[in-house]
Formats: structure tokens, C-alpha cells, sequence
């Protein structure tokens, strides 16, 4: 023991970046823009305290909901969100698989997986709601608008899935196939499917779920479904009656994902 | 696998059974009639008419939306402000609110395994369940339109995706190093702050960048229904058949999801 020991030494752990320029350079910028950001968010504090009514309205709604007063809405509503997803899941499939197979860079040539490629981005970078406004403006109201954006929509998710999936399969079986002389549609069906069809399945009751959330967003802009049935009662605060489809649509969510999930797991 | 004889000496193989081969012929054959029926039951109300017409219909619209009308830009630039602003503003707020959420629903942080963790998953799937726009129509309905409704619309919906990627990632983390935190003598705080959180980190900086991105994408058709950004001129052009309008804004909106989506693939592969 000496009489003076060495200073203690205090251990921190290293910082989350490195530099510490970059470091202090990010968290002025960060300081700067929420400083900004906040300061331009116009509050109306009368609405607010107006709205705080509402909002205890709507909660206490949700602890007593009422499904009666719009039962045969809601169920006309809930029959079209329901079809609108199973018919625009299976279109969607039907298209997704081809330009899924022809997105992936180890089975096509060069210009039909560039098309393919094209095709998915287009899909992917146009929101629902947007393409439901222009196919209503199209085809009208009603829920065919709906099952043709949602269709749109899935096949863009589908297919890039499918497509990162197909070019991570193994090689060997492919190649196997191909040395017994087989054409390339034997190529796909037997050397390329069979490795993808468990995953394909398990995303395609993923996207089943997504179609129905989705389903109850594009009935707002006229495409048919429970969203329209919501809108209604939002707009002439019913919250009990709001508060009522959204537990439905809660639940119904639950099931799909409990079902999808032990459907998934006795695939594997 | 069957194997049959066939007359001549040589052998047959196929993949499936006879039996087997009829029983997956039948649940093709359901899944068809059930996508047939559904399709009857949702086309009951279309009119075909419509449909039919529709090509014209787009070729109209599409001649009307060229081109697209440049001097509406600089009316665009500050609903765009508020667009960034209801998409970054909301993830922050469902950060701070996810994190807790998440610790409560994770099976190895959860103070009560019968009681909390139900609560925080049911709070997560309704979170979940429940798109950002109608998350705004009710808080518009709520709060009155504006930013604020879009803002918290954004962090409510996003509790439930950050929080349950989250409370996945402190599930799989590996325990033998909060296991040595708390053999060092630690506190509860400690071991969470040395032994969890530098674990998932880089999972949840990946997951909040991820939200952002996608969090952009959606306000910028908050507006639709009142919440605040650029979907509110898009929903006046609309009212007023405004075509050449429409086509700059979903130009610009096309644009700033490009530009989110570059931005969030740059953070996350300097993250990862």
C-alpha cells in the first residue's frame, strides 16, 4: 500500500461517432433545424383546448364502442375491405411471380430485368392514396378502384422480395437442372420455385395483412371499402362508431397476423 | 417419393402420391372458387360502363396534366418545410416513445411477463394496425387541422413500428454480456445502459432512419385529409381539377422520396 495511490481513472465509453468535429458539427445542425422546425409549427391553442373535449370523447368512445347505430355500414363496408383484399392479393401474385422472375439478375438477360426492374420501382414509389384518387378519377367510385390500386401496390412489394430472393438461392440445384438439357421454363419451375415457394408464401400472407390496413385508407378518397364507413362517422364525430371499426380493424389485424404467423411456421 | 413400374421395365417417378396429388388439386380448387366468389361479391356495384371507358379517361387526364405548371413551385417550397418537418418531428417523438414501450414488451427486459408485456403488444398492433392517415383524420377531427395533427399522427403510427422492431432486437441481444455487467455488481440502470443498450444501438439507429424514410413518404399525403404539408395543395388542385398543378406536386413528392430514400440507404450503410 502506498501512501498516495495513483488517481483514480475514469473509463467512458467511446462515443457513437468517432470524429468529434462531425460530431458536434451534427449536433448543432440537429439543435439549428429543430429550433427552426419547431418555431414554424403554427398552434392554434383555442382549437386545442376546444379539441380536448373530442379527444376524451373519442377515448371514452373506444371504452364504449358503439357497433349498432351503423352495424349494416360497417358490414357492407367490412365485406368490400375483405374481398378487396383476397381478389387483389391473388392478382397481385399472379402478376408479382413473373415480374419477380424477370427482376432477378441470375435467370434473365440484361434488358428484361432492367423492364422488370422499371415496372417495380414505378409501382413502388407512388402511394396508395395517390393512385386510388387517379383510378377512382378512372374507373369510378366503388371498390373496383380499390381492388385495382391495391393490386398496383402489391405487385411493386412482391416482386422486389420475390427478386431479392430468387438471386440468393443456391446455385447448385439450378445448374443441376440445366445440365440434364432442360428448357427454361424447367429451369424455373424446377430448379428456381421450389427454393422460393416457402418464402413467397410467407410474404404473400404478409401482404394480405398490408391489403387490408391498406384497404381501410384508400375507401377515404371514394376506392371503396370500411374507410369510407369511417370517414363518415369521423365527420360527423361519432367517435363511438369510429371507435368501434377501428377495433375491428384491430382485431381482424391480430387474427391474420396469428394465422400468417402459424401458417409460416408449419411451412418451414 | 412414389415410384411406379412401368410395363416396359423402366421406372416412373413423381413428386406426390395419387392421393396426395388429389388433395392438392382440391385446395387449388378452393382457392379459386373463394377468389371467384369474392371478386363476384366485391364487383356486385361496379359499373362496367366506367370501366370500360376508362382509357379514355386516363388519356384525358393525362392530356390535361401536361405540362406541368412551374410557376406553382415557389407557393410549394414552405408546405414541403412543413412535410419534412411533420415527417422528422413525428419520428423523433415516436423514438421517445417507443423506447420505453419497447423495454416493457421485450420477454427479457419486461418488469411483468403476465401483466406489462400484453399491454405494451397490444399497444403496438393498434399502433400498427392503424394507418397514418387515419391516424389524422381522427386527430384533425380532434386537434383541428394543421401540422400538429399530422405530427402526432406520424409518431403514433410509427410507436408501433419502431417499438416492435426494437423490442425484437432486444430479444435476440446476447445475454452473456448482461450477464458480466451484473456479475461486476451493477445496478438495474447500469446494466441496462452498459450491457443492452450498446447491443442495440446500431439495430435501432438502422430502424429510426428507416422509419424517417418511410415516415416522409406517408406525410406527404397527410394533407388529403387536412394534417398539414404539400397533400394539402395537392387535395385544392384536385378540388379544382387543377391538372397541371397535380403533375408538379407529385413530381416534387416523387422527388422527395427519391431524395429520402438516398439520404436513409447513406446513414444506415455508414451506420451498419
Amino acid at each position: 500500500m502506498s501512501a498516495n495511490p495513483a488517481p483514480a481513472r475514469r473509463w467512458r465509453p467511446s462515443p457513437f461517432i468517432a470524429n468529434p468535429w462531425l460530431r458536434y458539427a451534427l449536433l448543432a445542425g440537429a439543435a439549428l433545424y429543430l429550433a427552426l422546425a419547431l418555431g414554424s409549427i403554427e398552434v392554434n391553442w383555442a382549437r386545442l383546448s376546444d379539441g380536448w373535449a373530442r379527444g376524451l370523447r373519442f377515448v371514452s368512445g373506444f371504452l364504449e364502442p358503439n357497433f349498432s347505430r351503423r352495424w349494416d355500414d360497417i358490414v357492407q363496408g367490412m365485406i368490400e375491405s375483405l374481398t378487396m383484399t383476397v381478389t387483389s392479393t391473388v392478382m397481385g401474385i399472379a402478376i408479382s411471380v413473373p415480374i419477380g422472375i424477370g427482376a432477378a439478375r441470375n435467370v434473365v438477360p440484361r434488358p428484361v430485368y432492367f423492364m422488370c426492374r422499371a415496372i417495380i420501382a414505378v409501382s413502388r414509389s407512388l402511394q396508395e392514396i395517390i393512385v386510388a384518387i387517379l383510378l377512382v378519377a378512372m374507373v369510378g367510385f366503388g371498390p373496383f378502384a380499390g381492388f385495382l390500386t391495391l393490386s398496383f401496390a402489391t405487385i411493386g412489394f412482391l416482386s422486389k422480395l420475390l427478386a431479392e430472393d430468387i438471386e440468393d438461392i443456391d446455385p447448385a440445384p439450378v445448374e443441376a437442372i440445366r445440365a440434364t438439357g432442360a428448357p427454361w421454363p424447367s429451369l424455373i419451375a424446377f430448379g428456381v420455385l421450389p427454393q422460393v415457394a416457402p418464402r413467397l408464401l410467407g410474404l404473400s400472407l404478409y401482404r394480405l395483412d398490408i391489403n387490408f390496413r391498406e384497404s381501410a385508407v384508400v375507401g377515404i378518397v371514394g376506392a371503396g371499402g370500411i374507410g369510407a364507413t369511417l370517414n363518415t362517422a369521423i365527420d360527423r364525430y361519432e367517435f363511438d362508431s369510429a371507435a368501434a371499426i377501428l377495433i375491428l380493424i384491430i382485431a381482424i389485424v391480430m387474427a391474420s397476423e396469428y394465422i400468417s404467423g402459424l401458417v409460416r411456421g408449419r411451412v418451414k | 417419393m412414389p415410384v411406379t413400374a412401368l410395363p416396359e421395365g423402366r421406372r416412373s417417378w413423381q413428386r406426390r402420391t395419387p392421393r396426395g396429388q388429389i388433395a392438392v388439386w382440391f385446395g387449388w380448387l378452393l382457392a379459386v372458387a373463394f377468389t371467384v366468389f369474392c371478386w363476384r361479391v366485391m364487383t356486385q356495384g361496379t359499373i362496367w360502363a366506367f370501366v370500360l371507358d376508362a382509357p379514355t379517361q386516363a388519356a384525358d387526364i393525362g392530356a390535361r396534366m401536361v405540362p406541368p405548371r412551374w410557376s406553382y413551385f415557389p407557393s410549394l417550397l414552405k408546405p414541403l418545410w412543413d412535410t419534412l418537418n411533420i415527417a422528422t418531428l413525428g419520428t423523433l417523438a415516436a423514438i421517445v416513445l417507443s423506447v420505453p414501450v419497447a423495454f416493457l414488451a421485450a420477454r427479457n427486459t419486461t418488469p411483468s411477463a403476465a401483466f406489462v408485456r400484453p399491454l405494451a403488444l397490444f399497444g403496438i398492433v393498434a399502433s400498427r394496425s392503424i394507418n397514418s392517415i387515419i391516424w389524422a383524420l381522427l386527430l384533425v377531427a380532434i386537434l383541428g387541422p394543421g401540422v400538429l395533427a399530422g405530427i402526432v399522427a406520424i409518431a403514433l403510427r410509427s410507436i408501433g413500428f419502431i417499438g416492435k422492431l426494437l423490442y425484437e432486437a432486444i430479444e435476440e441481444i446476447d445475454e452473456a454480456q448482461v450477464e458480466a455487467i451484473r456479475a461486476t455488481g451493477a445496478s438495474g440502470a447500469q446494466t441496462l445502459a452498459y450491457g443492452i443498450v450498446p447491443q442495440i444501438m446500431p439495430a435501432f439507429a438502422g430502424i429510426s432512419v428507416f422509419r424517417w424514410d418511410i415516415n416522409i413518404r406517408e406525410s406527404t399525403v397527410l394533407g388529403l385529409v387536412g394534417a398539414g404539408g404539400i397533400g394539402l395543395n395537392l387535395e385544392s388542385s384536385l378540388n379544382t381539377l387543377a391538372w397541371p398543378q397535380v403533375t408538379l406536386i407529385l413530381l416534387l413528392i416523387l422527388a422527395t422520396v427519391v431524395a429520402s430514400e438516398w439520404v436513409s440507404a447513406k446513414v444506415r450503410h455508414a451506420i451498419i
